[in-house]
Formats: C-alpha cells, sequence, structure tokens
C-alpha cells in the first residue's frame, strides 16, 4: 500500500501546482454559488429542507462535469507525456497505480466539494434542516463523483489522449445519468436493469432528501470498484500489446 | 544478469523482433547496435518489464519477468529515449518519488544525495524540471534510472537530442555507472557504442545478427586478414612478391611516392610471418607493416547488409 500513498501524494501535489486544480474549484464553485442563489433560494418561498434538497440536486451538476474534467488526465496524460513509463517500469502493481490515481482524485473532488459548505451552513442558520441531512447529501455528493471519477478513469485508461478521455468520460457518464429515460421506454426486465444502473436518477435522489440507505451506498461503491478493475485489466493488457 | 531465451514480440502481424536468445554476465557493459526500427527499443521494453513477449522467457538476476515481475522491476533502472519526468516538481521530489516507487523505504535523502552527487545534479536539487536545460534533464533521467541502485540499468538512445558538450557529459555519465552496474544501451550511434561498450549485439529486422567484441564481430564478417604495407623499392618488385605469394589473396596499390610504395592486402588467414619474410627477401626495404582493423561502421554495414564472409577490399578502411 506505500506505492498508492505515493501515487495519491504526488496526484494532489500536481492538482495544488497546476492552474487546473485552481480552475476547477473556481469555477466549479462560482457555478454552485449561482445555482443556488438563482434556483435553490431565489424562487418564491420555500422550506428550507426544501431548499437543501435542491442545493443537492443543483451542486451535483457542477460535481459530475467536474469528475470528467478530473479524470481525463489521470492516466492519459501520462501516456502523453511519457511519464507512465516511469511507473509501469517501476515496482509498482497495475492496482496500486489505478487505486492511487483514484483515491488522489478523489480527496481533490471532496476537498473541493467541502467547499460548497458555506450554502448548506446558511440553510441551517436560518432555517430547519438536520446536519444529518447535510452529511447525507455531501456523502451522496461524494459517492456520485467518485462513481463518474472512476468511469472517467477507466475512460482516461482507454483513451490515446486526454481530449479523448474527456469526451468519452463525458459520454460514458451523460449515458449512466441518462439510463432513467432509456428505462421508461424500454420493457420488462431491462427497463428494471436501466432504471437500476442510472447513477443519479434512482439513487442520487434519497441522499437529496437526507435519506442514507445502504443499498445506494452499495450501488455506488460497486460500480466504483468495478470501474477500478476493468482500468487495472486495460493498464494490464497493455503490456501484451 | 540477463537471459533472454527465444524471445520474440509482435505487434499485430508484424514481428518487431524475433527469437532474441542471449545472456549478459553482471557487470558487462553491452550495446544493442542498429537501425531505426531494427527491434532496440522493442528489446528494452521486454527487459525492463513495459512490454511482455509474444513467446520466449527473459531472466533477470535469476528471475522470472513473468512469474515476478514487481521483484524483476525493482532490480532495473530504465532510461527511454524520452525522459519520463514530471515537469511541475523539482529535481530533489521527483528523485525521492522515483526512489520510493521503486521500493526505496529506508534513507531516502541520503540516497538522492548520493545519486545527485553521481549525477552533477547537486546545484539543481530545488529546481523545477521544467526549469532545466535539455542536458540536465536527461542527467535526471538517468538519476531516476539508479537512484535505487540497480544491479541493471538499460539505456534507450541515451544521447539523442543532445548537443555536442552535453554527449560528452553523457558518455562520461554512463562511464561512470559500469563500475557498479551491468548496463544495456541501445544506440544507432557507433562511435557511442565504441566507446561505451564491451561487448556488442547487433540487430538487425529483430533477429541478432551478431555478438562479440569489435574485434570478434570483425572476424564473423570477414575470415581473411587485412594488411597495410610500405616498403622502399620498385612497384612492380612489389607486385612480383605479393604475386607469388600464395597467401595473399587480394592487394591493391594505393601509393608510389618518393621511391615508396604502399600497398592494402588480403591474407587468407594470419600468414603475416611467410609474407614479411618474402618482402625481406625480395630484398625491400621494409618500413610498414601493420593490420587494419575494421571500423565498427563497416562491420556493422557488413553485418547488417547480409554480407557477412565476403572478402574485403576497401582502400577507405583506415589503419588502426
Amino acid at each position: 500500500m506505500h506505492n498508492v500513498i505515493y501515487i495519491l501524494r504526488r496526484e494532489l501535489s500536481q492538482y495544488l501546482r497546476s492552474p487546473m486544480g485552481y480552475i476547477i474549484i473556481a469555477a466549479v464553485l462560482a457555478i454552485d454559488g449561482l445555482l443556488f442563489n438563482a434556483w435553490a433560494v431565489g424562487e418564491g418561498q420555500r422550506r428550507s429542507g426544501e431548499v437543501l434538497e435542491m442545493f443537492f440536486y443543483l451542486t451535483s451538476g457542477p460535481t459530475l462535469l467536474a469528475s470528467i474534467f478530473i479524470a481525463m488526465r489521470l492516466i492519459a496524460e501520462e501516456r502523453q507525456t511519457g511519464t507512465l513509463v516511469l511507473i509501469s517500469t517501476a515496482p509498482v502493481r497495475d492496482y496500486e497505480l489505478v487505486l492511487g490515481k483514484f483515491l488522489g482524485a478523489l480527496t481533490f473532488l471532496s476537498a473541493m466539494t467541502a467547499m460548497s459548505v458555506y450554502m448548506p451552513v446558511l440553510v441551517m442558520l436560518h432555517g430547519k434542516v438536520s446536519l444529518g441531512h447535510v452529511l447525507v447529501g455531501y456523502l451522496g455528493l461524494i459517492l456520485l463523483g467518485a462513481a463518474a471519477l472512476a468511469l472517467g478513469l477507466l475512460c482516461s485508461a482507454v483513451a490515446p489522449n486526454q481530449l479523448i478521455a474527456a469526451i468519452l468520460g463525458a459520454a460514458v457518464i451523460t449515458v449512466f445519468v441518462l439510463l432513467w429515460l432509456l428505462s421508461r421506454i424500454a420493457s420488462p426486465p431491462l427497463e428494471t436493469l436501466l432504471g437500476y444502473l442510472s447513477i443519479h436518477d434512482k439513487h442520487f435522489r434519497p441522499f437529496m432528501r437526507g435519506i442514507l440507505s445502504v443499498q445506494d451506498v452499495v450501488f455506488y461503491l460497486s460500480l466504483v470498484y468495478v470501474a477500478l478493475v476493468a482500468t487495472t485489466r486495460v493498464l494490464e493488457a497493455r503490456r501484451w500489446r | 544478469m540477463i537471459e533472454a531465451e527465444n524471445v520474440t514480440k509482435y505487434y499485430g502481424p508484424h514481428a518487431a523482433v524475433r527469437d532474441l536468445s542471449f545472456k549478459i554476465a553482471p557487470g558487462e557493459v553491452v550495446g544493442l547496435l542498429g537501425r531505426n526500427g531494427a527491434g532496440k527499443t522493442t528489446t528494452l521494453k521486454i527487459l525492463s518489464g513495459l512490454l511482455l513477449p509474444t513467446c520466449g522467457r527473459v531472466h533477470i538476476a535469476g528471475l522470472d519477468m513473468q512469474r515476478e515481475p514487481e521483484a524483476v522491476r525493482a532490480r532495473i533502472g530504465f532510461l527511454p529515449e524520452r525522459p519520463a519526468l514530471y515537469p511541475e516538481m523539482t529535481v530533489a521530489e521527483f528523485l525521492v518519488f522515483a526512489a520510493h516507487i521503486k521500493g526505496l523505504h529506508g534513507n531516502v535523502r541520503a540516497a538522492v544525495e548520493r545519486v545527485a552527487a553521481s549525477t552533477d545534479l547537486c546545484e539543481v536539487l530545488d529546481e523545477r524540471i521544467d526549469t532545466l536545460s535539455n542536458g540536465y534533464q536527461r542527467r535526471v533521467a538517468i538519476a531516476q534510472a539508479v537512484v535505487h541502485e540497480p544491479g541493471l540499468i538499460l539505456l534507450d538512445e541515451p544521447t539523442s537530442g543532445l548537443d555536442p558538450v552535453q554527449i560528452v557529459h553523457m558518455r562520461k555519465l554512463i562511464l561512470k555507472l559500469r563500475r557498479k552496474h551491468t548496463v544495456l544501451v541501445s544506440s544507432h550511434i557507433l562511435g557511442e557504442i565504441h566507446q561505451l561498450c564491451d561487448r556488442i549485439f547487433v540487430l538487425e529486422q529483430g533477429r541478432i545478427v551478431g555478438v562479440g567484441t569489435e574485434e570478434e564481430l570483425a572476424r564473423q564478417v570477414s575470415a581473411s586478414m587485412k594488411l597495410s604495407v610500405e616498403v622502399r623499392g620498385g612497384r612492380a618488385a612489389l607486385e612480383a612478391v605479393l604475386r607469388q605469394t600464395k597467401t595473399v589473396q587480394h592487394f591493391a596499390i594505393d601509393g608510389e611516392h618518393d621511391g615508396r610504395v604502399e600497398a592494402t592486402l588480403e591474407l587468407a588467414g594470419d600468414e603475416r610471418a611467410e609474407l614479411a619474410r618474402a618482402l625481406v627477401q625480395a630484398d625491400l626495404g621494409l618500413l610498414r607493416f601493420e593490420r587494419v582493423h575494421l571500423e565498427l561502421e563497416n562491420i556493422f554495414l557488413k553485418l547488417t547488409s547480409g554480407e557477412a564472409g565476403a572478402s574485403l577490399v576497401s582502400a577507405k578502411e583506415t589503419a588502426a
């Protein structure tokens, strides 16, 4: 596990040293703030619980978008710049590389997401919402972001460069978000399957409402696991090419 | 240190290397010589664990590359042709990171200071890599390859893209490594291989077409011996002696001036004593009598053009 920590630390230091990290944080916080002001609190009278639910709903969009931008470079950039050779010829197992990259990106995404906490705090100060609702909402955001990061990481491992990784990641994540629409026109049992795989509609809404469901947590963790295993296999396969 | 058995690597239908089998002893400095596309980089990628061979086996330090890849990679330092560096890191941070992922967990700082001293990087340890010159970046790349004191160092075109001064520095640096490590260096620059290596593998179209020291390779491409002689006397007298001496296969008169005649000739075997006797007995004043060694360039051309064994008559070859 030492290698996972070394790679995680390097990933985090890269975000903090490159303008990309700050640009993503600034853009996401600006969009979160605008959406919160314009829709969550801006449309007539609402109960504070509804405002908080709307905040988590609106924040999930920028979180997914940020995940695509963070994930696109994880492997593809290393391949483009040739630094993947450094790690691939070191005694680092492929799963350690994947886990280190993923956890580094997730730490950055979680820190960025946590920076929006002033908005729920404002709702708490001026209304009646429980701390549990806030914590569950943030857990949902982080799980949603983790799933998107894992899918984006897989796309980054498959793609030859960052641009294609971003396009592929955006396409895959959009499909996973919109699966609920497909489930409406599909017939059983496909309808149930597509609805279940929808990463936002089916599994994120309970978190928005402050409901912690083990099933939804397991869904996100399973999706992350499958995507990370697939990424590891992609990296292993490249040695055979 | 390295044992490769029938290593073959296909990229789709194209075989980049075929049936490579060789052994390299600990402490040897071996050159992989070949044209672009001959399979040098693929060979190094397989030995570094970056690629797995389509068939065949590689053992490094007695360990099977496919069964114990991490243990093997811990014993290797690899310098790719394009240096693998993180530009936003300082040299010290980069070397610490490299040492960590290569399995060095003890006194990493001391290891970094030691490798920085041996690669002349002490003065730039706190500078960002993207602010360094190309030559310094190459040194950082070499430093990352040796920071964990590997038994085997693989260098792929180590002087590629460097200016002449940087090339000299880089070669000195590689010569320093030979004392402690087994080194396999790939290059298409003949002078580099000549200066750095104890033994040479010549690759052509993915196959090894020659193995040995320069002298052994010269013998491989030609069993005959080439001599350059200079005598005082007439051209006709010299030609008469050379025609009468059975062991002389070919000869060419290179020049005649001030009563001196120079000739290059080829003997079937090492019959130098017989020829010298014949020249002296003919009362020709023997001024020079020396063996002409084939230059690496000519050996390489012979090996890669499939002319090995053909007779050599080239007035351009210079005397060693």
